[in-house]
């Protein structure tokens, strides 16, 4: 689609155009109880079970802020090296609908908890800078269900009033590929925080997402759509490619893009017109009279910075600068913090460079087979560490290794007992391995013969003939020495 | 013991706890002559038998270490009320029964008290003759065909009438003081963050405050300390030492300095007011008071700004109103249909006319030039006192503009109706604390109510004013009984 590799660009006629994209990020935070009472937030729960009388907004109800996602939108904006406000405010968004009991929700407008930060990703040609906007709390609203009965729509208020952070980038994405990394980059920052589980299925982690295109080099940005509520990179990728192409058939068309709010079509792989910029919501924000500004102290901030972990970003500096490993391998392995503290157990007691392999190669494939992830595991970091120690110090090949890794993935077992019971054990008596070899050369004097006369070549015919005489068994360095003697 | 019904707040326990009447005899007394006093109207929902049955088990093992021990009492409907219809004056809420309890009324409860009923009042708070509610409009006892005052008319008038030794109302730009003021009673509103909100159907949330309604300033000061506690449960509440206004209430005054502001001087005001205002500092200087001359130079701006914010909030607070989850619903061909149906036919006229004000003024385009504004005024409204009360201890001012008016006198005249407001506005955008007393009659012979306005967390200074004005003023209510036939 573009000459430059790692540029997309939509070509039409003698014209290129360039995709300028921004997502404004819904993130559930992840807490106990809701952001103004104190019901639960457990997924998957009986319809209208977890509900306050706060959260139905029965007469008299008051907000009450939660502490607790208070400090997990501040540590969230530390993650994302944000400027994090010691004061912010909440507003009142009005509107009218049947899941939103209060008739309005309770958001920031003006004064977001979290300022301007910046994302960093690792990108195939280099590392990109994305900005954050903003970072701002505010209620989820219910759940209205329009498929249980003909006529009425069925309201389930377990989601009314959990705290969702709202992060809105700078519209400094270029293409599907750098929204598929920011999403994966967001969502592991968050999960090192312990902030947001990032689970997309359960609807933890959502965006909507503004589209516009220009002519390349232009400064100019051009008039954006907003895809709404779209609930996985896949269909973020899908919509903005449609939508992009969408706008540049326009513009070639010689017409004007509205500035409208679009809805994403799944099964139609289109995105369709939901209100025009006309039809916009006057939400009437203003400040929330039922509660207080909210006001953070710089020691509220300095402990919770004391709190943050190593995030992703150190993390795979630390792994290449202490563990030698290549950016490629340190990325795959800081991606997922699960993945990273399996890791840093295997090398705990194991060889790094074979640790890396292992997981990077047999774990992950292994794993994907099985649509596993790896805290499903069923291969313990203490087992791995074990098989690759019996790499390490020879008692089996690396090729006897993966006959025992398959055995380790149909459940949990200690490799030297596998090892032992199925009597894998690498040979490495010397005297054995002679007797072997011997009688190998013997079988094939005529190649022998060959060998000798300069066919140096027919060296490895004979390190295969002793590792099948031997079930593969043999120690492959031992059989190498013994052979070039005995040769 | 005929005359119970005459006494005060302060008899009544000192008689229960002294074993010369019991609880029953008080409920019985009280809850007869509510009953004999329907014309009046006072109350939207009555709770004698239940009221019968509490009096009854308080009397069988009575806890007479109890501040309010057996005292029955009624309440402005605005209280949530646990298993007890609470309706806002208001259609939409006409079947609504909490099955919880305002920190407010639970605060009463906890202390022996025995709830008798809910009291009639303007559609949520929206008024200031009690003409708005939906249950009708209640007469004030004082004279046939006279408003009450609002919102907490159905307050003012059981107390005036002796249906209720004492209640409680909510004031958000003078619901309190004015229909004190109307019925020759005595009313404080606290200052904001001193009562709890929590289990209070909400009109303006940055406003709003609950306040106690008696016969006379001891009583008053009593049940304050009683409804004013810190609660977590209402983010607006403020942790500050309260003290026990009744025990620490004095009549010594001698050497504080009480500011009459000179812009509430207003164009068009009666005669009689004036003179009202001129004894009451005669009366503060009779007490040992110093009178000074002060400056509220943005006073004007008062009630445009009140008119702006209390709508806003109001258009925002009664959105939950929907007809979806509790309360009257109207069907309709959808979920937009059912919505205008329900909240055309569910509310009254004067709460919907603010509710489009109060949306008006959110509008975008409109924010800045009327809410944000607003705002801005009443910061400078609340500098105005911060100014004064450098110089004095307390401000004293005329309560209202006039007295009580007729029933029908101002429903056609919006305006003129929010004029009642202009002395007791100005307190609520400040957040502080006002009290009214009763301080004379007008040529009608209808009551005049004087207002003390304090220092923010100041009750006990103004009701110390009050309590020592009150016995050189020595106010008599000329209440015959008319209703009883």
């Amino acid at each position: 689609m573009s000459k430059n590799k790692s540029e997309y660009l939509i070509n039409r006629h003698d014209n290129q155009y360039e995709v300028v994209i921004g997502l404004e990020v819904h993130a559930q935070v992840t807490s106990e109880s809701k952001l103004f009472s104190t019901s639960a937030t457990k997924f998957g729960a009986e319809p209208n079970t977890q509900v306050s009388l706060v959260d139905a907004a029965f007469p008299g109800m008051l907000p009450v802020i939660n502490e607790y996602c208070v400090k997990q939108a501040i540590k969230t904006g530390i993650g994302l090296k944000a400027k994090i406000n010691k004061r912010s405010v909440f507003d009142r968004k009005n509107y009218f609908y049947a899941d939103l009991p209060q008739g309005y929700q309770i958001s920031q407008f003006k004064d977001p908890i979290v300022g301007e930060g910046k994302v960093i990703l690792d990108m195939p040609d280099g590392q990109k800078e994305v900005g954050i906007e903003r970072l701002h709390l505010e209620q989820d609203a219910g759940k209205s269900i329009h498929d249980l009965d003909p006529k009425n729509t069925f309201v389930d208020l377990n989601r009314s009033g959990v705290a969702l952070m709202e992060i809105v980038s700078k519209p400094d994405l270029r293409s599907p590929d750098e929204v598929n990394a920011y999403i994966k980059k967001l969502r592991s920052i968050m999960r090192y925080l312990g902030t947001c589980d990032g689970n997309m299925q359960e609807g933890s982690l959502r965006a909507d997402v503004n589209v516009s295109v220009r002519k390349k080099g232009s400064k100019e940005f051009g008039t954006r759509c907003e895809i709404k509520n779209v609930n996985s990179i896949k269909f973020m990728q899908m919509a903005i490619e449609y939508e992009a192409n969408r706008q540049v058939d326009l513009i070639e068309d010689g017409q004007t893009i509205d500035q409208e709010t679009r809805l994403f079509d799944t099964k139609k792989n289109e995105t369709r017109s939901m209100r025009s910029k006309e039809d916009a919501h006057d939400y009437r924000y203003f400040p929330d009279p039922d509660l207080l500004p909210l006001e953070v102290s710089d020691d509220f901030i300095e402990n919770l910075k004391s709190e943050i972990p190593e995030l992703p970003d150190e993390k795979k500096k630390r792994f290449i600068e202490k563990f030698k490993l290549s950016p490629y391998e340190a990325n795959i392995l800081v991606s997922d913090i699960e993945t990273s503290n399996y890791f840093e157990n295997v090398i705990k007691k194991s060889d790094v460079k074979l640790a890396t392999n292992w997981i990077i190669g047999e774990l992950f494939a292994a794993l994907n087979e099985k649509n596993l992830e790896i805290s499903d595991s069923p291969i313990s970091a203490g087992n791995l560490s074990k098989l690759i120690n019996l790499i390490k110090d020879g008692t089996i090949s690396g090729k006897i290794a993966k006959t025992v890794f398959e055995q380790m993935m149909k459940g949990d077992k200690d490799p030297k007992k596998i090892v032992e019971e199925k009597g894998l054990k690498q040979e490495s008596d010397p005297k054995a391995l002679e007797a072997l070899i011997d009688k190998v050369i013997d079988d094939n004097r005529d190649k022998a013969t060959e060998y000798k006369s300069g066919k140096v070549k027919l060296f490895g015919f004979f390190v295969g003939q002793v590792m099948k005489v031997s079930g593969g068994k043999a120690n492959p360095q031992l059989v190498n020495e013994i052979l070039k003697k005995k040769l | 013991m005929s005359d119970i019904t005459k006494q005060s707040l302060s008899e009544l326990v000192e008689n229960i706890k002294s074993k010369k009447i019991s609880s029953s005899e008080v409920t019985k007394a009280f809850v007869e002559r509510s009953e004999k006093s329907k014309e009046l109207n006072a109350y939207i929902t009555e709770d004698y038998a239940n009221a019968l049955n509490k009096a009854k088990k308080f009397d069988e093992k009575p806890n007479l270490d109890l501040k309010l021990p057996g005292i029955p009492m009624a309440v402005k409907d605005l209280f949530c009320t646990r298993d007890l219809r609470t309706t806002a004056g208001s259609k939409i809420l006409n079947n609504f029964v909490p099955t919880y309890e305002s920190t407010v009324t639970q605060n009463i409860w906890n202390e022996g008290a025995i709830l008798m009923g809910k009291l009639n009042c303007d559609e949520f708070a929206m008024g200031s003759s009690n003409e708005t509610s939906f249950f009708g409009n209640v007469q004030n006892p004082i004279d046939k065909n006279l408003v009450p005052g609002g919102s907490s008319g159905g307050s003012s008038c059981a107390v005036a009438a002796q249906l209720t030794p004492i209640t409680i109302g909510t004031d958000t730009g003078g619901s309190i003081r004015q229909p004190a003021s109307f019925t020759g009673t005595v009313g404080l509103k606290p200052t904001y963050g001193s009562c709890s909100r929590y289990g209070i159907v909400a009109f303006a949330s940055s406003l709003d405050q609950a306040g106690p309604m008696a016969q006379n300033v001891k009583d008053c000061a009593l049940l304050q300390e009683i409804i004013s506690t810190y609660d977590e449960k209402d983010s607006t509440s403020i942790d500050f030492k309260r003290n026990e206004y009744s025990k620490e209430l004095t009549k010594d005054i001698k050497g504080k300095k009480i500011g009459i502001p000179k812009e509430y001087r207003v164009d068009g005001m009666p005669k009689e007011i004036e003179d009202l205002w001129k004894k009451g500092i005669e009366y503060a200087k009779d007490c040992g008071a110093e009178i000074i001359d002060i400056s509220l130079p943005h006073t004007n701006y008062a009630l445009p700004t009140y008119y702006i914010v209390a709508p806003a909030e109001a258009s925002s607070n009664l959105a939950r109103y929907d007809g979806v989850k509790y309360g009257f619903r109207a069907e309709g061909e959808n979920l937009i249909d059912m919505y205008e149906k329900t909240r055309s036919e569910g509310f009254g006229a004067e709460v919907q006319r603010r509710i489009m004000i109060g949306t008006y003024v959110l509008s975008s385009g409109y924010y800045d030039a009327y809410y944000l504004k607003a705002q801005k005024v009443r910061k400078l409204i609340k500098n105005d006192f911060d100014d004064a009360y450098k110089k004095v201890d307390a401000i004293l001012t005329p309560s209202t503009p006039s007295s009580a008016f007729k029933i029908g006198e101002k429903t056609n005249d919006p305006v003129s109706m929010y004029l009642n407001d202009i002395f007791t506005v100005p307190v609520n955008l400040a957040g502080l604390p006002g009290i009214s007393i009763p301080a004379g009659h007008d040529a009608k012979g209808y009551p005049l109510g004087l207002q003390i306005i304090g220092k923010a967390f100041d009750e006990q200074n103004i009701l110390n004013i009050a309590y020592a004005m009150e016995e050189k003023i020595n106010f008599k209510n000329n209440i015959n009984d008319w209703w009883i036939k």
